[in-house]
């Protein structure tokens, strides 16, 4: 182990007893880690409720549709794969293996996500089970979406990933990360360390797609370093129960002209704590962030809607929060907290708007005079009130979205 | 509807009314602003907000009363609002393809001919003018086909050129362009500036005052009585 990595360690060490500045604290000693899965060659290999979970969580099945698939069962990489026209375009690996093809990735690793952030990221450090590391290599636009599924297949798993993505200079790609527990789990833990690095003039669609059981807890923790005229957009959405959830990526427009774009869909039910935000801090010249929330509350959910802009620099910028949330039902709860913090930087333009409310009754009788049910038109103008744009997102993710939000949206009719 | 009385937020606003609207016929309702007009349409319809303290509502020779909003569309009736509110994130194409649960070949017909087709992908009334809201809410009532369309000033809000569309749309959902005796639709149509007569045929005309109907007849002799001497004349006409 080098000198790095050593302090890395010591680092994560002096961390593992550190609580999560927000949502609830997890016992982490409740979960374990479990052996090896064998490698498939095909995911007609896995099992039909594992296909069907990743399917829920938006993972294309018919690989000639994709550029690549990476996929992990617990704590193991079943299946990485590039599709042979997309050889030349990027690499797809295990972390594991990344690291040791290119000497610890030293520009990577732990470099956009502090590794003592708290006792999650030490949990990774210390007791990392894979992840996988994306490179899209110089001037290469990426046409079919790159795939990763995280599964997890048994109850009281502990899955500690960390995903690297690199877009080298001038190129293109999108991500779908599919991030699912199959029928029958009821309870786990995900942690999920990516950092991904958006180099000068290329752009990142990731998409993450959630699905995850009743009593699972998932800790995504996320950071982003884009660099001149690069480009970042990224679509979450969550749209089944979740035991606690609580993420809030960090994006770094650190060179000039760079963008982000954050859009968050979360449908909070049963007895779910979603605390989700994000945070973009503009770091240089023209910079431009917009970060765009639809959060639904029904049955006793929880949700915590944060959003946070940052000017860090002297020179124009700008960055626009929208965070809107629907509370469905009585016993629910929404706390949105947006903030603006212009941190010495007087040519920063940021705002934020937010509002939190019923269903607009009298949308709801508008569509009832047209003969639909009052949980019809419920559900009608909730899908509507989730429907932002998320740019980039390919059709077949696009209808499976909608075909698990239908489901969820008419559970009760 | 016989003797309906009907409050709204403890106020009595419909003080017993009788109104009888026969198959395929179209009749025009005029009255002064706070007369009820609205709140007769909202009554006849369900919505939540009207209570109904005594009388009948009868459609298709049952009592209605008692049933929702919903139900009393799927039964027949349908109405174009006067100012429709706007859903976000719900496209007039969809809500028009779930109201006729046909294929899309109608509403590309009805889109063009309302001259509408550029509304179909947007969010609801969102950003509509006064124009387009109306034609949104004819193209959704064409969908709908009703048997008992309830049409709420159809020309306030809309230029010249747009009331002649308007006009052609009601026309079209009523089938007046069949001789008489095959019509089956029929309509209220609620109006204040009776534009709306110079392109659609009605057969009776009712003036409503405080919650009451104070006359029926020609509509287009009521319309030059209010013209002449206002509304407060028909209460006189009436007790004379």
């Amino acid at each position: 182990m080098n000198d790095r990595l050593r302090e890395l360690e010591q680092k994560a060490l002096s961390a593992v007893e550190k609580r999560a500045a927000y949502g609830p604290d997890i016992d982490l000693n409740r979960y374990r880690n479990v052996g090896e899965h064998e490698k498939i060659e095909a995911l007609e290999s896995l099992s039909r409720q594992a296909r069907e979970a990743a399917y829920m969580a938006g993972i294309e099945q018919n690989l000639e549709r994709t550029a690549g698939t990476y996929m992990q069962l617990d704590s193991s990489v079943v299946f990485e794969q590039v599709q042979r026209a997309y050889g030349g375009q990027l690499e797809l690996l295990s972390t594991d293996e990344a690291l040791a093809k290119y000497d610890g990735l030293p520009e990577y690793w732990w470099q956009a996500v502090p590794v003592d952030q708290d006792k999650y990221t030490a949990r990774v450090a210390l007791n990392q089970t894979h992840g996988y590391f994306i490179r899209v290599l110089p001037g290469q636009k990426v046409e079919r979406p790159v795939q990763a599924c995280l599964l997890v297949a048994e109850n009281f798993i502990s899955q500690n990933v960390h995903n690297v993505i690199v877009v080298e200079e001038g190129a293109e790609v999108q991500v779908i990360t599919g991030c699912t527990s199959i029928t029958g789990v009821k309870e786990g833990l995900h942690i999920g360390v990516s950092e991904f690095y958006v180099k000068r003039g290329a752009r990142l669609t990731f998409h993450m797609i959630h699905n995850w059981a009743e009593n699972f807890h998932v800790r995504p923790r996320t950071g982003v370093i884009v660099e001149e005229g690069g480009v970042f957009v990224n679509n979450y959405v969550l749209v089944k129960p979740v035991g606690s959830l609580q993420t809030s990526p960090s994006v770094y427009l650190r060179g000039k002209a760079s963008r982000a774009e954050i859009n968050t869909i979360a449908y909070g039910m049963k007895r779910s704590v979603i605390d989700i935000g994000s945070r973009i801090v503009l770091e240089a010249q023209d910079t431009a962030g917009e970060s765009i929330s639809r959060a639904v509350a029904d049955d006793g959910s929880i949700l915590y809607l944060r959003g946070m802009l940052v000017g860090k620099t002297d020179k124009r910028a700008k960055a626009h929060l929208d965070c809107r949330g629907i509370l469905k039902s009585p016993l629910a709860r929404i706390v949105a907290i947006p903030e603006l913090d212009a941190d010495s930087s007087p040519e920063c333009d940021l705002a934020h708007e937010a509002a939190v409310g019923p269903i607009d009754q009298e949308a709801i009788l508008y569509l009832m005079a047209r003969g639909l049910t009052e949980d019809e038109a419920v559900a009608t103008i909730t899908r509507g009130f989730m429907n932002i744009e998320l740019p980039g997102l390919p059709e077949a993710l696009r209808r499976q979205i909608d075909q698990v939000m239908e489901a969820t949206l008419h559970r009760g009719l | 509807m016989k003797d309906l009385v009907v409050e709204v937020n403890g106020n009595t606003v419909l003080k017993g009314v009788n109104l009888k609207i026969g198959q395929g016929e179209t009749h025009v309702l005029f009255g002064p602003n706070g007369s009820g007009k609205t709140t007769l349409i909202m009554s006849a319809l369900g919505f939540p907000k009207y209570r109904v303290v005594s009388g009948q509502i009868l459609f298709k020779g049952k009592d209605i009363s008692g049933m929702s909003l919903d139900q009393r569309i799927r039964l027949g009736m349908g109405i174009a609002f006067q100012r429709p509110p706007v859903v976000p994130g719900v496209k007039l194409r969809q809500l028009a393809e779930m109201i006729a649960r046909t294929d899309g070949a109608k509403l590309q017909r009805v889109a063009e001919d309302l001259n509408a087709l550029h509304l179909l992908d947007r969010d609801l009334n969102d950003g509509f003018s006064g124009g387009e809201a109306k034609r949104s809410e004819l193209l959704q009532l064409q969908m709908a086909s009703p048997d008992l369309a309830f049409i709420d000033e159809p020309e306030s809000g809309v230029d010249l050129e747009s009331i002649a569309i308007v006009g052609r749309a009601i026309n079209a959902i009523l089938g007046k362009t069949r001789v008489k005796a095959g019509r089956t639709a029929s309509a209220l149509i609620v109006t204040h500036t009776a534009h709306i007569l110079d392109y659609v045929n009605a057969e009776l005309g009712h003036v409503l005052v405080d919650g009451r109907i104070v006359c029926s007849g020609n509509p287009r002799d009521i319309l030059r009585e209010v013209r002449e001497h206002g509304f407060k004349h028909c209460e006189v006409c009436t007790n004379e």
